[in-house]
């Protein structure tokens, strides 16, 4: 096959994004990637372990992200957005604004240094904000491209015009105060693929948690703040404690369907929450075999492949105990211990269960500026709000040349999220191969 | 310098010892891991890492090897299963020849297995670098082999999985057979009456498949065809077929398993008689027939499934009831449906919204636990509900059965021939469930449809896409590298080759073959490198590259050996 003239846009750059870019490239067509945060990776970087294999989520995905950023065909735009698309199937002319990192990438070496030394700490995003960061921060530790990046909304210099400490501290010269955003024009853009992932609804409609206590009781967090405590580079280093007291929790309740399957908030099924919440609770009996968990669940779902045996393995070896049932409410003791009041389906039973820590598995929701992404690309959108497929031809969008892959159309693991983008590619270099 | 000259000069090795966040670092002490490696023989360089896979960590080695001269490296971390092609890209970056790479694995075989031993995971884990180092001094350069690619896709199975990647490959460009062993594509489908969850006919998709699939340029379609064998490797395999008693071979470079699944034989289960107890796809052509006239209809979900015998979820059977279920409450508002199930599979937006749907128009929905199975009696089915804590009563005229989908019985054959693995239950077995998941671990074969598992048409359609999407990264080149550290007779061995030919018969991969000369000869590309006709010769006349007598005894004799 001759190389193409014609190249394809990627828009995301979590393990869809990634995947769909790989076989791309793989194929010989040009692939340009844009991901809107400083680094690529995504929500799977922020995952401590991955089911059904409990793979260590960072670790295989970190050959991928290596894979991305030295293929020779695959230009990397990071800390990017694509502002205009014009044109059709064959044929579209992008433009993409390539954000100002203040760092210059050729000389950064990401040693560090000048995180070290930067006086200013603010949420760390990544870590679901239960740390700080510098103004001056990697994205996550294994994030790539590995350069730092200057926070302009929270470093001291552009906000109050002091400081500048990490160009003192930066021994390579990297810094640099005057970089500006550019705008990158590409043509000859025979296809697109859209994975730009989710979100989770607490980030934008937390009073669906609300009848939980999150945010009322420090000893309920959500699945994804879970993930990094179990995590090793997370801001627990690895070892689960609660933020009441530091105490490792000896008993923890896992409420399933949070946000979703609901008629107030989201009618959808999440569809990976029964899975990732196993696994959440394998992992932490790993940490302390004496933890006790309980998920309290309205069906559980686990139809792929070996999730049943999973599923039975978290009962049989892991001390999982699963209860088909409805919550009621959630109070605490005096010692902000949860207790969970519900009905037991089982007996149809009105019981209590106290337990040290409350897991809320919430819902995946379209990712933020969804709406303006499909304003610009042309692409319609479905009830939810998730892109617009059409079961029976999947992975397209209502826009001929512009196809989809991952949670960005429908919530999904990431089996299916990988076998969709591997698809998305596919059909992707039809229409680029003139098919 | 060049390679050679490297080579000439003295061994000058780096160990870089991986933390991988706490996996490693967690439990055993990686600094003094470190310090350690510094002290072997050969070792000029040695540091630990947080992530040595991380970029930071790659441009670690890279630099290690500039600003030390090194010529081996050797890398104490997770597996090489995931990441020694990562290192070999990484040194060879670094202008060393990647075969000068050594891995050694401290996690999955040191920090994870022994995770309640500490002590004994450290000092397990400073023999195994210690070994690692002896073997990487004697490592020698190896070139990966060039192999030219046939650009032809095969594709076996024309149910819509198969059709999909068929008419993905043909449109990218490339000649495609699709192989189908019934008269006529379609499949599976050829059976359903409606699909959910829009409710369209099965027909009609099927029929728009089968028009594209019979109007391209570049696909050829071969109906009422078996598979009789096949041989070769990635790029250029050879499958010989037969239709209609002609044999022929297919010369291609990618096979794209797309062969589907069968029905459970319902004998047994639930009273099935065939007459008013029969499966859900019975019914489907009874519905297209407008046959159903029963009044009280009953449908028992997870019949033959999520049990110790099967232990999988089937993932398509709840949506099939629901689609029945409605289609006849459509016709007959009349009709009472009772649905048993266990956990209803309904993920996602628009399933979770059939569900719905199916309860709105008074689909009745009743729990049932898998320790007290429904028990079918005349007209009546006696099932125990946990909720009121009592047996329920359900009158039946038509009892339906949500039977499982099976792995095909001849899977094991088609596997056998593909040198690719099944699981437990008979279906194929991916490389990897999570991030390979259309591909086999043998290059250049890929797998799609509910052959590796049930999935519905849409996840069909798009498996179908993506084994096309991997079948192409192979197709789309004139050529291919693979490893080079393969089995050799080496010429000066020649002499000690009797011709005895137990090399050949325990070869699983068929790649020693006897040539005109009545010479044992190994065919490379063919070659795994699994070491078994080395480890059999009894001359020793066989070498394994990169995992040569000496290279294995200086491990040995490293740990301890005598």
């Amino acid at each position: 096959m001759e190389k193409s003239s014609k190249s394809a846009l990627v828009i995301g750059g979590g393990i869809a994004g990634i995947q769909a870019a790989l076989d791309l490239a793989d194929m010989g067509i040009h692939v340009d990637m844009v991901e809107k945060k400083p680094s690529i990776g995504g929500r799977m970087a922020q995952l401590d372990k991955t089911f059904p294999t409990n793979d260590c989520s960072i670790c295989i995905l970190a050959p991928k992200l290596s894979e991305c950023y030295r293929h020779p065909n695959i230009t990397l735009h990071a800390y990017s957005e694509v502002q205009k698309v014009e044109g059709t199937a064959g044929n579209f002319t992008v433009e993409i604004l390539k954000r100002a990192r203040y760092v210059k990438e050729s000389e950064c070496i990401n040693c560090g240094l000048c995180a070290e030394k930067c006086p200013m700490r603010v949420e760390d995003e990544f870590d679901r904000e239960l740390r700080k960061r510098r103004a001056i921060y990697m994205y996550y530790l294994q994030g790539v491209p590995a350069i730092m990046t200057i926070d302009k909304e929270k470093c001291l210099w552009f906000t109050k015009n002091a400081c500048r400490i990490c160009e003192k501290a930066c021994e390579k010269e990297a810094i640099d105060f005057d970089q500006q955003d550019q705008t990158i024009t590409l043509n000859n853009v025979g296809s697109i693929v859209v994975a730009t992932g989710y979100n989770l609804i607490e980030d934008f409609e937390k009073e669906a948690l609300n009848i939980y206590g999150y945010g009322k009781f420090r000893n309920v967090v959500t699945a994804l703040e879970f993930e990094r405590m179990e995590c090793a580079s997370g801001p627990q280093g690895g070892h689960i404690k609660r933020f009441s007291d530091g105490v490792t929790p000896k008993k923890i309740a896992f409420l399933q369907c949070i946000g979703s399957r609901s008629d107030r908030y989201k009618k959808y099924c999440s569809s990976i929450c029964c899975m990732y919440t196993t696994k959440e609770a394998m992992i932490a009996y790993e940490h302390d075999n004496s933890l006790e968990s309980y998920v309290f669940y309205i069906d559980m779902r686990a139809g792929g492949k070996g999730f049943q045996s999973f599923l039975r393995r978290g009962a049989s070896d892991y001390n999982i105990d699963y209860i088909k049932s409805k919550i009621a409410q959630i109070d605490i003791d005096k010692d902000e211990n949860p207790i969970i009041v519900y009905e037991d389906y089982d007996d149809g039973k009105i019981k209590q269960l106290k337990v040290d820590l409350v897991v809320l598995a919430t819902c995946i929701i379209p990712p933020e500026g969804i709406e303006d992404m499909a304003k610009l690309l042309g692409i319609e959108l479905n009830d939810y709000n998730f892109i617009k497929t059409t079961p029976f031809i999947p992975v397209e969008t209502s826009k001929n040349g512009i196809f989809t892959c991952g949670c960005v159309h429908e919530p999904m693991d990431i089996p299916r999220s990988v076998t969709e983008a591997s698809g998305a590619a596919a059909r992707a270099a039809e229409v680029i191969r003139g098919g | 310098m060049t390679e050679e000259e490297k080579k000439e000069d003295d061994v000058r090795v780096g160990v870089f010892i991986c933390h991988c966040g706490s996996n490693i670092g967690g439990l055993i002490d990686c600094k003094g891991l470190a310090d350690y490696a510094g002290t072997l023989p050969g070792v000029t360089h040695s540091e630990d890492n947080l992530y040595t896979c991380s970029e930071t960590g790659l441009t670690a080695i890279k630099t290690a090897i500039k600003e030390n001269n090194l010529n081996r490296v050797v890398v104490a971390s997770c597996t090489p299963r995931t990441h020694e092609p990562l290192f070999r890209e990484c040194v060879s970056e670094a202008g060393l020849n990647p075969y000068l790479f050594n891995f050694v694995n401290i996690r999955d075989q040191c920090t994870w297995v022994h995770m309640k031993d500490a002590e004994g995971a450290y000092a397990k884990a400073a023999d195994l670098v210690k070994m690692g180092v002896a073997k990487a001094e004697k490592l020698e350069p190896l070139d990966m082999i060039k192999l030219d690619i046939n650009q032809v896709g095969l594709v076996i199975g024309g149910g819509v999985t198969g059709i999909s990647a068929a008419l993905n490959l043909s449109r990218q460009g490339f000649k495609t057979y699709l192989i189908e062993k019934e008269a006529q594509l379609g499949g599976r489908l050829n059976n359903l009456y409606k699909l959910f969850p829009h409710d369209i006919d099965a027909s009609e998709i099927v029929n728009r498949l089968i028009s594209n699939a019979n109007n391209p340029k570049n696909l050829e379609v071969l109906t009422s065809t078996q598979i009789v064998n096949i041989h070769g490797f990635v790029g250029n395999y050879e499958v010989e077929i037969t239709q209609n008693g002609n044999n022929k071979t297919l010369k291609v470079g990618t096979i794209i398993v797309a062969v589907g699944s069968s029905l459970l034989d319902p004998k047994g289960l639930f009273g099935y008689n065939g007459q008013n107890i029969i499966t859900q796809y019975e019914l489907e052509p009874k519905l297209k027939n407008n046959q159903i006239k029963a009044k009280d209809i009953v449908m028992i979900q997870c019949a033959g499934s999520r049990n110790d015998k099967r232990p999988y979820c089937s993932s398509v059977c709840c949506m099939t009831a629901l689609k029945n279920a409605l289609i006849i409450k459509e016709k007959n508002p009349d009709t009472h449906i009772s649905i048993l199930f266990r956990d209803l599979y309904t993920p996602g937006t628009e399933y979770e919204e059939y569900y719905r749907k199916a309860r709105e128009k008074g689909i009745i929905f009743i729990n049932y636990d898998v320790d007290r199975n429904p028990n079918v009696e005349e007209n009546q089915v006696r099932v125990y509900n946990e909720y009121i804590g009592e047996d329920m009563l359900i009158p039946y005229d038509l009892l339906v059965l949500s039977t499982p989908l099976v792995a095909n019985t001849d899977n094991k054959v088609l596997a056998q021939m593909l040198k690719v693995p099944t699981e437990s239950n008979n279906f194929f077995l991916e490389a990897h469930v999570k991030l390979r998941p259309s591909d086999f671990a043998t290059a250049g074969v890929f797998i799609g449809g509910s052959a590796k598992w049930p999935v519905d048409i849409t996840e069909s359609i798009a498996q179908g896409y993506s084994a096309a999407s991997r079948a192409s990264t192979i197709l789309s080149h004139k050529t291919i590298e693979v490893d080079g550290a393969t089995s050799n007779l080496p010429v000066y061995n020649k002499n000690l080759c009797s011709g005895c030919e137990i090399c050949m018969k325990v070869c699983p991969f068929h790649a020693i073959v006897k040539n005109e000369d009545d010479e044992i000869e190994i065919i490379e590309a063919l070659c795994k490198g699994c070491g078994v006709c080395g480890a059999t010769c009894t001359n020793q006349a066989i070498v394994i590259k990169h995992f040569t007598d000496d290279q294995i005894m200086s491990e040995i004799l490293a740990y301890g050996g005598k």
